[in-house]
């Protein structure tokens, strides 16, 4: 009979999460401050992992989730003031209301139609957040003091803005969605998403609604980017236009790509290796575009499933 | 009309692509229970035809009952729900998915159906069942695309058999078959028709005087003759447009 991986499976990814979370011991200051920012940017990335790699839908317009978190924690907590909790829910509700609208229009598009149409909507979102500079101050953003990142309850206070408190924060949000990927990937809708990617009309006639699985697919996606930006703004006080900009749809796309689409490992790897990359190489050179432009063609060439889809291919067929 | 209302009718159901009538005016009825064969020349409209029936392709015209419930203007996933299932003319499965997860997806939109909690215990079991029926049950782990091609049709049978449909449409199963496999789907269909009325798209003319209780011969988008594998061989008509045709093969 088939062999059960659940039980390899679940400790494969909580031995991830006890990683990083013995890392806050392990790392120096500075190294635990760029952890903490590409946590929350991974979280981004299986977001995108959700809908690119899983349901096989190429968005280009992935920003407008993430800062439609990022804006909608952003200005509750700066103009009417509101506590942590709330803004940081108000910013997640944000992305969900807006990729279900953008999804139920956009997903009657396939293919390049779709990539165009999502790109559009997240131009639209941009230029949005420009033409209200008086409110958002645009490209150069919005800092939101320490005292509107500071969560009370009860007693006890968490100072968002503290590093350790803040590395934790960072891998407690990005342990729920990773978790939740991993139960996706597994369970019964995981496999439907997968399944339209690979052959959307065997899908239909075996009686599935594509467009509702796909649209579901979407403002699961949404929520999770939604909820890295919504985080971002409020463990680094920073809300500005150039996270909604293009650049910030072609990252995920590329984060994902490098770490593996449809596994739930990738977008953590990949997201921390384009950093590091980044990081490393522009403290010796300003040609750093280079070195990362090689090491993308290393990659592409021999891990062309991205780092843990080749691994999947070839040794471990187990991993979600 | 019989007592009986036949399970699948079709009302002067008409399909148009530009200036071909691919299917024209077609009334056809399909009593349950029976196994019908849909015969005729290559570009008869044979495939439009079910193709109409389940979903894939809208009518230009006319109307399709299904048990009574006019379908016309439902999309293909609503069909399927209601027990329609269709089998591709060119293979289509999931390649890169196990076999237990290409039939699992079949098996499950069954359960989700009938509601309440899906076990994975009821989907493992569903999908046994399934992969019994098609002798494939010691190939569940392997990816679906390597299989050999005569076991990716059984696997597609399997596919449509989990959904446990009302009535399957088999487009033309047998294509690339061996004859050794070819005398097990003759025996698998016939088991098969035991619970669901059988539609079937077919060529090879041994398969089709061996199963069907009664035959539609299509020539030209429309039915040209309908009857009982004796009446149709008898049939000087049909032996002009068909067998005649093909007498050479």
């Amino acid at each position: 009979m088939r062999t059960d991986t659940t039980g390899r499976v679940v400790a494969l990814h909580l031995a991830v999460i006890a990683v990083l979370v013995a890392l806050l011991w392990i790392l120096p200051d500075y190294h635990r401050g760029v952890m903490a920012r590409v946590l929350v940017l991974s979280v981004f990335a299986m977001g995108y992992n959700l809908t690119f790699g899983y349901a096989g839908l190429l968005s280009l317009g992935h920003a407008m989730f993430f800062a439609a978190g990022l804006y909608g924690a952003g200005l509750a907590a700066y103009y009417p003031g509101w506590s942590v909790l709330p803004s940081f829910a108000f910013g997640i509700a944000c992305g969900g209301v807006l990729a279900l609208v953008v999804g139920f229009l956009a997903l009657r598009t396939t293919g390049v139609a779709f990539m165009i149409v999502t790109m559009m909507f997240s131009q639209v979102f941009y230029l949005t957040t420009l033409y209200y500079t008086t409110w958002t101050r645009g490209e150069e953003g919005l800092v939101l003091g320490t005292d509107l990142r500071t969560v009370s309850l009860g007693a006890a206070t968490l100072e968002l803005w503290e590093p350790t408190t803040r590395y934790l924060v960072a891998v407690g949000l990005f342990s729920v969605v990773f978790l939740a990927t991993m139960a996706i990937a597994r369970a019964p809708f995981g496999r439907i998403l997968i399944a339209i990617r690979e052959n959307e009309e065997r899908m239909r006639m075996l009686g599935y609604d594509v467009h509702r699985a796909k649209l579901k697919a979407m403002v699961l996606s949404g929520l999770f980017c939604a909820a890295a930006g919504a985080a971002y703004a409020l463990l680094f006080g920073y809300v500005g236009s150039s996270f909604a900009s293009i650049q910030y749809s072609i990252l995920p796309l590329l984060w994902v790509l490098l770490g593996g689409a449809a596994t739930t490992l990738g977008p953590l790897f990949g997201t921390v290796f384009m950093f590091y990359v980044v990081d490393v190489t522009s403290g010796y050179t300003s040609a750093w575009l280079l070195v990362v432009g090689v090491a993308l063609i290393l990659l592409v060439l021999f891990f062309p499933k991205g780092v843990f889809g080749t691994i999947r291919e070839r040794w471990l067929k187990w991993l979600p | 009309m019989a007592a009986v209302s036949p399970l699948l009718v079709t009302r002067d159901l008409t399909r148009r692509f530009g200036g071909l009538t691919a299917v024209d005016h077609v009334d056809f009825e399909l009593p349950a229970g029976e196994i019908r064969a849909i015969i005729g020349p290559n570009g008869a409209g044979k495939t439009t035809f079910v193709s109409l029936v389940c979903g894939r392709i809208q009518p230009s015209s006319g109307q399709i009952l299904f048990d009574g419930a006019d379908i016309t203007g439902l999309p293909a996933h609503e069909r399927v729900k209601r027990g329609i299932a269709y089998t591709f003319q060119i293979t289509s499965i999931f390649p890169n998915l196990t076999v237990f997860d290409n039939v699992a997806l079949s098996v499950q939109r069954r359960l989700i159906d009938k509601g309440g909690r899906m076990t994975a215990r009821d989907l493992e079991a569903g999908v046994a069942e399934a992969l019994a029926r098609v002798h494939l049950t010691d190939r569940v782990d392997m990816t679906a695309g390597k299989l050999a091609y005569g076991h990716q049709r059984l696997l597609e049978v399997a596919m449509g058999l989990a959904l446990k449909p009302r009535l399957l449409i088999l487009d033309e199963p047998t294509q690339g078959l061996s004859d050794a496999e070819i005398d097990s789907f003759i025996a698998l269909v016939r088991e098969i028709a035991r619970e669901a009325t059988v539609l079937l798209i077919e060529h090879n003319m041994p398969v089709v005087m061996a199963l069907a209780d009664r035959i539609t011969v299509m020539s030209n988008g429309a039915p040209l003759a309908e009857g009982t594998p004796a009446e149709i061989r008898a049939n000087a008509e049909v032996q002009q447009a068909y067998l005649g045709s093909t007498a050479d093969v």
